[in-house]
């Protein structure tokens, strides 16, 4: 059952890129457990507004795990501590009555805070325009059938597509890696017959764009894997590795 | 050649043949010391054989140099992960899911690297690297210097430690040097973290055997 709980908030409040932050705990009375995590954080920032202080500044849009700009450490896990799913859809019954909850932003140096716990993610948006693509017009969707795809393959590069960029894979790693991003990126349009020609090209491009912008180098600890709201696999990683060495052999 | 340096993948990769090539070499040395427990006079023959002759000096710099490659790009990676990790830290970090193991390779990689200081000193030294310079003292029969190390606790007791992080080191190593190289897939990916523990168990135990051996059942020839 669903009841009216009192929490504590423990949010990181910080000014801008080159200010110190910190943290500033507000307490928020009768939230509903049905309300959503950022619903929670809407009433707190009307509070705050009512009290006459500057709201906290959040990352959200689509509010239902499909656009992938949500973000925030909650309680020490990315997205919250429930599993395989974004902020936006984290409820508050997760929590309890007399709970503090400790909101952070995602802490790399690939993503420098903007202000509060929004984070800025152009890294990964210049990573893609780096090959994520595929160069040429593919046409409408063609006949079933008459470009024959195994279904493993089909059913991986699906897989694959359904990461949503949300950057919880570089959140989570001690090493700032964003390989989970990227290898999902490669494989989806690797494993079918339109991305194929260009797979080896986009994979040495999007691998030097990522290491030009700073991020880690992955040592599959899988810490990602876990975190990652759309359950990419870090099998991915292993063919991002297979295509980008393949690609430098051949050179 | 550059992008080995000079990208992320690229330096896995030398990351893992190192490793690979370390692993070979585990092996080939746990054969040799699995010896003893057959026949110390055997030892002592293979022993003297890998003195200072010219393929056991070749075969000593390549390792050597296998040695330093691995241990120059794990200091480089571990610098460059903790920078793009960035200062700020988490007030409150519960990602625990991912192993302890795979967290802490660089501090097991260091206590395997002062166990083999330590270890260097006490057997490379006296053979190879005295027969090398001529000493007079450079003792070429291996059982010399092994029996009396191993008959002292102490000494067992900091073997078998260090053999414990080796294990360690490996358990993620030899599945994480395969997935580096592009070698796995969601099939693979249990059967290759299983063989993990299979391959560093079956290192680790050929070493320790030796130490456990000649501390309780072997005796010295009166
Ligand atoms: C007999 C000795 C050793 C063996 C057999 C060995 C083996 C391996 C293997 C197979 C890997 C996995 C490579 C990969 O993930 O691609 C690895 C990783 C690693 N090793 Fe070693 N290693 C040894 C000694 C050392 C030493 C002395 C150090 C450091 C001082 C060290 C530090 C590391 C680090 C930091 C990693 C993780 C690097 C990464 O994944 O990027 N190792 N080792
Ligand atoms: S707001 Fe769009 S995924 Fe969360």
């Amino acid at each position: 059952m669903d009841i009216d709980i009192n929490i504590k908030v423990k949010v990181w409040r910080q000014k801008g890129p080159k200010e110190k932050g910190h943290f500033e705990i507000y307490e928020l009375k009768n939230i509903s457990q049905g309300s959503s995590f950022l619903e929670m954080i809407d009433i707190l920032n009307e509070q705050l507004i009512n009290g006459g202080e500057e709201p906290v500044v959040f990352d959200h849009d689509c509010r239902e795990g499909i656009c992938g700009i949500c973000s925030l450490y909650i309680n020490g896990y990315p997205h919250g501590p429930d599993e395989d799913i974004t902020t936006c859809q984290l409820h508050m019954r997760k929590f309890n009555e007399g709970d503090t909850i400790t909101i952070e932003p995602w802490r790399s140096a690939g993503f420098p805070v903007i202000k509060d716990l929004m984070v800025d993610r152009t890294a990964f948006d210049t990573i893609i325009q780096a090959g994520g693509y595929v160069s040429v017009n593919t046409g409408g969707a063609p006949d079933a059938n008459s470009l024959p795809i195994p279904k493993h393959n089909a059913e991986a590069a699906m897989d694959a597509a359904a990461c949503i960029g949300c950057g919880a894979c570089v959140a989570a790693c001690k090493n700032g890696s964003a390989m989970l991003f990227v290898s999902a990126k490669v494989t989806q349009l690797a494993l079918l017959p339109q991305g194929r020609t260009e797979a080896m090209k986009r994979a040495k491009s999007m691998v030097a764009k990522m290491d030009e912008l700073g991020f880690g180098n992955c040592t599959n600890t899988g810490a990602c894997e876990v975190e990652c709201p759309k359950n990419i696999s870090i099998t991915n990683i292993a063919r991002l590795n297979y295509e980008f060495l393949n690609a430098k052999i051949r050179d | 050649m550059s992008w080995l340096i000079n990208s992320s993948i690229g330096r896995k990769f030398i990351m893992s043949i190192s490793g690979l090539f370390l692993i070979l070499f585990l092996i080939f040395h746990m054969l040799m010391n699995l010896v003893m427990v057959f026949s110390m006079d055997a030892y002592d023959m293979i022993s003297e054989f890998l003195g200072a002759n010219w393929y056991a000096i070749a075969g000593t710099l390549v390792l050597a140099a296998g040695f330093i490659v691995h241990i120059l790009y794990a200091s480089l990676l571990t610098l460059q992960n903790q920078k793009a990790r960035g200062n700020d830290k988490y007030a409150m970090s519960n990602t625990k899911d991912a192993s302890w193991t795979s967290k802490n390779m660089y501090v097991l990689g260091f206590t395997v690297l002062a166990f083999l200081a330590l270890h260097m000193i006490q057997l490379w030294y006296n053979m190879q690297f005295k027969e090398l310079i001529g000493a007079p003292d450079a003792i070429s029969k291996g059982s010399e210097l092994v029996v009396p190390l191993f008959k002292n606790i102490y000494y067992v007791i900091i073997y078998l430690v260090a053999f414990a992080a080796l294990w360690l080191h490996l358990t993620h190593g030899f599945w994480s040097a395969l997935h580096s190289v592009g070698w796995n897939n969601t099939i693979w990916m249990k059967r290759l973290q299983n063989l993990s523990y299979v391959v560093a168990s079956i290192i680790v135990a050929g070493y320790a055997v030796v130490p456990i051996y000649i501390y309780f059942f072997y005796q010295l020839p009166i």
